[in-house]
């Protein structure tokens, strides 16, 4: 048996690896790097599920977790990051382009292994159980993806989305911080076991003050997924990075902020005084990040900006869903609705990176005829945009139904009436890249867009899982925690 | 898991036909074969039913949501059955008359396939949910072909009928997440049956709010008036098979799905909101249908009269007694099928002339001698002319509504009067509806058909070919239910559970 620990064990060791590899190896091409830590990940990926997870609770230590929860984001993680190393293979001529260097692939290497070490902050956050851990592992993730986003060194736009998320981010951190040190002053705990236990016995007057601190990590979680009205950074950064960045952005990262987000909330909810106050944090939340998301989304003409936006809209139905976690399937739905967003959303950019090469761009405008261009992977972006709309027999259609169930059962009706317009709005501008694929022609040298065979693997199991799932999702059901 | 329905294979014969289609089969002649081959799976399976049985026949069940009480069940009963009857039948009748495109055919064909796998599928679930995911699996198809090969104003028009029917669909997701809800809660399923059996039992809270939501959601993708203003553009806009296979089927799922869910489970709500459902329903059968008269154009006239049409359907659904409901289910068939047969032959008439408007067409019936006729027959039928099923079915509906509620007594002069209800008033209302229809339909037949004929269609070939053949099977259906519309009776009564 292997220690729980172990795997981010073997995760940090992997990147330390790749890195020296990447330092002393004299080859131009950096991609066997990718395929080693692909191979890697796969690798843990499949030890985990050699670990027994505990049952949720106290293991040996305070800080550190193994749950179903956690072991699942574990796996969630891993895949993320393996799709990402996918992506950023396929990325790697525009990659060399903006990144200077004497040689040729000079400077492309880190971009293989800083998700490793992402990869590895994520993981850790799942398990997280200690407001010090949550911290250092949120750091991590942040750190290494503030270079990561910055990474196209010649290109204006990436580096002002660095800049701008570097700033944000350190300023939500600030918050994290801050917030931590008012919870720790009223209840003098950071674990949030031992919160748990002691937040029934705190008197009365210490609760604006811990209220307070809540709602400064609540801001800084908000930033992490994105929830309005802390989402200025997202159309500016999601549009800047490098693609594979944006996906991984989209997907890991807003799941952490989720995990984290249910893990924090959990101690709270079991005191009567929090909940009703929580509630409607929440619910203002995400009534804000619906109606923010899915109407500034409208306009868009840009692809990565649009599923920046997107993005949004999907943290607006999740924070729904976290809203009515008083219901017994409300969290299974939210983690449903997590998957299935991670299929679809990394469906999109699988699509998005080999047409970006193809026509030079990543406006809407460049998805022109590409169902005269190629139609299979028309089709697998006609599934994608169907699945993120919420049209029936797609994953999306599933976990949007859920979402709005566990919302109906606990009587939400004020979000369930947003949610149904702004379901409107989304089939609107996710149809504007059906409409640029199938209405409008194509450019005259309209050659088919050549795909790579691991990104044609991974489009062709992303698309048949987005399928399966919408007609039988208790597949992912029964193994979620 | 019980043994496999063979109304699987129903669903299965379009989407494989697509899939071939798309990996390389010669389209229209797949696509054709594949419907036809749906038409004699279906004379099979009539062969098969029992028309005296009570409840669903060829029932299997895959659960896919146990926790929630979700499962593929598919299942038919008299009226199912005479839903799929039209499915196949115009989808056989829609591809028939299609022209392949110059431009993505096979996209074309699958289009058309899919909407029919979708209607299919949606007609023989018995799980509710199910039910609502196959209507859904034509929102694409639909999309595309108005917006790739549609005329006129198509962008707009496929942008306003996505839009109108995602809304409607998620307002019905929620009304039947309702539906579910208002279940008692160790016993929640979205199975039909079990949600009949519980309202039987009284179990289920008659909730107005899902009413209203099913209603509305319902209403939308039906165009109940004032929710109606996507259909007509759309119809105007869409190619004829698109229009044929929309106007003439997949519309008939709110309705059927009101008659199916609606009518056993909330009869109080029903009776509750009446007066709101007859001044929907008067907007669509008089305002609409004035709005009718006033068209210039074939297409948009069709779209509108197509809308109107609804409103019947509607005044026998909101009556809620035996006659009116089967008058009703009678009518989901005999409007699909004329409406199936008027688009047809719009279609026919824009690929000769090339224009729809009246201004410009006349005299068409000297060199189009079959088409004229057939157009004839179809619009007789469409204003319910005895002889055509519509007649049988427009006659139950006014009947039965008329009868629908006990007459309201009032006092005039000091002495106790018969007075009319509401629904009564309704019924007279709506009775001017066939005045209206008889009006626009003739006045289209003479514009087009009748009169100086133009000197640029003196060459136009007439009706021939598979087209023509798929045209007469139409009115030969409808001639022959209209004669025997019994058949029909004998097959819905024992499906309409009344409350």
């Amino acid at each position: 048996m292997i220690q729980p620990i172990a795997l981010e064990i073997i995760v940090v060791c992997l990147g330390i690896f790749l890195l020296m590899m990447e330092a002393f190896s004299t080859k131009a091409s950096k991609t066997p790097l990718a395929y080693a830590a692909i191979l890697g990940l796969s690798v843990v990926f499949v030890l985990t599920f050699f670990i027994q997870p505990a049952a949720a609770g106290l293991q040996d230590s305070g800080f550190y977790v193994l749950d179903p929860l956690g072991l699942f984001f574990k796996r969630f993680a891993l895949v993320a990051t393996v799709v990402t190393l996918v992506l950023a293979l396929d990325y790697l001529p525009i990659i060399q382009r903006l990144v200077p260097g004497e040689r040729p692939g000079a400077g492309s290497g880190e971009f293989f292994i800083l998700p490793v070490f992402t990869c590895a902050g994520l993981m850790w956050m799942a398990s997280a159980a200690d407001f010090i851990v949550i911290f250092c592992a949120l750091e991590l993730v942040t750190i290494s993806l503030y270079i990561q986003v910055a990474y196209m060194r010649r290109s204006i736009a990436s580096l002002e989305a660095g800049t701008k998320f570097l700033i944000l981010g350190a300023l939500s951190t600030g918050f994290f911080v801050y917030g931590i040190t008012w919870i720790f002053g009223t209840v003098g705990q950071t674990g949030l076991e031992a919160i748990r236990q002691v937040l029934p016995g705190l008197p009365e007057a210490s609760h604006p003050a811990l209220i307070f601190g809540v709602a400064l990590v609540l801001v800084a979680i908000g930033f992490k997924i994105a929830a309005a009205p802390f989402q200025f950074w997202v159309p500016d950064v999601y549009q800047g990075a490098p693609t594979p960045i944006t996906a991984y952005l989209a997907v890991a990262s807003k799941a952490a902020g989720f995990v984290v987000l249910i893990r924090v909330l959990e101690p709270f909810f079991t005191v009567i005084a929090f909940q009703e106050k929580l509630f409607l944090v929440l619910m203002l939340l995400a009534g804000m990040t619906l109606v923010f998301g899915n109407l500034a989304a409208i306009p868009q003409t840009n692809f990565k900006r649009l599923m920046g936006y997107s993005s949004i809209a999907h943290a607006g139905y999740l924070l729904m869903g976290l809203s009515a976690i008083g219901d017994s399937f409300a969290g299974r739905a939210v983690v449903f609705y997590l998957c299935g967003y991670l299929l679809m959303t990394f469906l999109s950019f699988l699509i998005l990176v080999p047409v970006t090469k193809a026509s030079g761009g990543d406006d809407i405008a460049n998805f022109n005829g590409l169902a005269r261009r190629s139609p299979g992977l028309a089709l697998a972006m006609l599934i994608a945009a169907a699945s993120l709309a919420g049209l029936p027999f797609t994953v999306g259609f599933f976990g949007k139904f859920f979402i709005f169930q566990v919302a109906m059962k606990q009587e939400l009706f004020g979000l369930v009436i947003l949610g149904i317009l702004t379901v409107a709005c989304g089939f609107y501008y996710y149809f504007k890249v059906i409409r640029a694929m199938y209405w409008q022609p194509a450019t005259e040298d309209a050659s088919p867009v050549s795909v790579s065979g691991l990104s044609k693997l991974a489009i062709v199991v992303c698309s048949a899982l987005i399928l399966i799932l919408g007609f039988y999702p208790q597949l992912l059901i029964k193994i979620l925690p | 898991m019980s043994s496999l329905s063979p109304l699987l294979f129903l669903i299965l014969v379009p989407i494989l036909s697509a899939a071939l289609i798309m990996a390389g089969a010669n389209p229209r002649f797949t696509a054709l074969i594949g419907s036809l081959v749906n038409v004699l799976l279906f004379g099979a399976l009539i062969f098969f039913f029992n028309p005296l049985q009570e409840g669903f026949q060829f029932v299997s069940s895959f659960p896919v949501v146990p926790d929630l009480g979700i499962g593929f069940t598919l299942g038919a009963d008299g009226l199912s059955m005479v839903m799929l009857f039209l499915s196949v039948v115009v989808t056989l009748a829609a591809i028939a008359v299609a022209r392949t495109p110059v431009d993505g055919a096979r996209w074309f064909y699958a289009s058309l396939l899919f909407i029919s796998a979708g209607v299919v599928g949606a007609f023989a679930s018995v799980d509710v949910f199910f039910f609502y995911m196959f209507h859904e699996l034509a929102l694409i198809p639909t999309f595309l072909l108005i917006g790739i090969w549609g005329s006129g104003d198509k962008q707009a028009a496929a942008w306003k009928a996505t839009i109108y029917l995602a809304t409607g669909s998620f307002v019905l997701l929620l009304g039947l997440i309702g539906l579910y809800l208002i279940q008692p809660v160790d016993a929640r399923s979205f199975d039909l049956r079990e949600i009949v059996a519980h309202a039987d039992a009284g179990l289920i809270y008659d909730s107005p709010v899902v009413y209203l939501l099913l209603l509305f959601g319902f209403g939308i993708l039906v165009s109940l008036f004032p929710f109606h203003t996507w259909a007509p553009q759309a119809y105007a806009s869409a190619p004829a098979p698109a229009a044929m296979l929309h106007a003439g089927v997949l519309k008939k799922f709110g309705l059927y799905g009101l008659l199916r869910i609606a009518v056993p489970v909330l009869p109080e709500s029903i009776q509750e909101f009446l007066p709101l459902l007859l001044v929907l329903l008067i907007g669509n059968i008089l305002y609409v249908g004035y709005i009718t008269i006033a068209q210039r154009k074939l297409d948009w006239m069709l779209g509108y009269s197509s809308v109107m049409h609804m409103g019947y359907i509607f005044l026998g659904f909101a009556a809620l007694n035996q006659i009116s409901l089967t008058g009703a289910s009678v009518m989901l068939l005999s409007h699909g099928l004329t409406v199936a047969a008027l688009f047809a032959l719009c279609g026919e008439i824009r690929e000769r002339t090339g224009t729809l408007d009246f201004s410009e067409l006349g005299g068409l019936a000297r060199t189009a001698p079959r088409l004229g006729l057939a157009f004839g027959f179809a619009a007789m039928a469409s204003v319910g002319l005895p002889g055509f099923i519509g007649f049988a079915a427009e006659l139950m509906v006014f009947f039965g509504s008329f009868a629908g509620a006990p007459p309201a007594m009032g006092v005039f002069d000091g002495k106790e009067v018969f007075a009319f209800n509401f629904l009564q008033i309704g019924t007279i209302c709506a009775v001017w509806g066939i005045v209206i229809s008889a009006i626009y339909m003739l006045r289209a037949y003479r514009r087009i058909f009748m009169g100086p004929l133009n000197d640029s269609w003196t060459s136009i070939g007439d009706l021939n070919g598979v087209p023509r053949a798929a045209i007469v099977l139409i009115i030969g259906i409808m001639l022959f239910f209209g004669f025997f519309p019994q058949i029909l009776v004998n097959l819905i009564t024992p499906a309409l559970i009344l409350p």
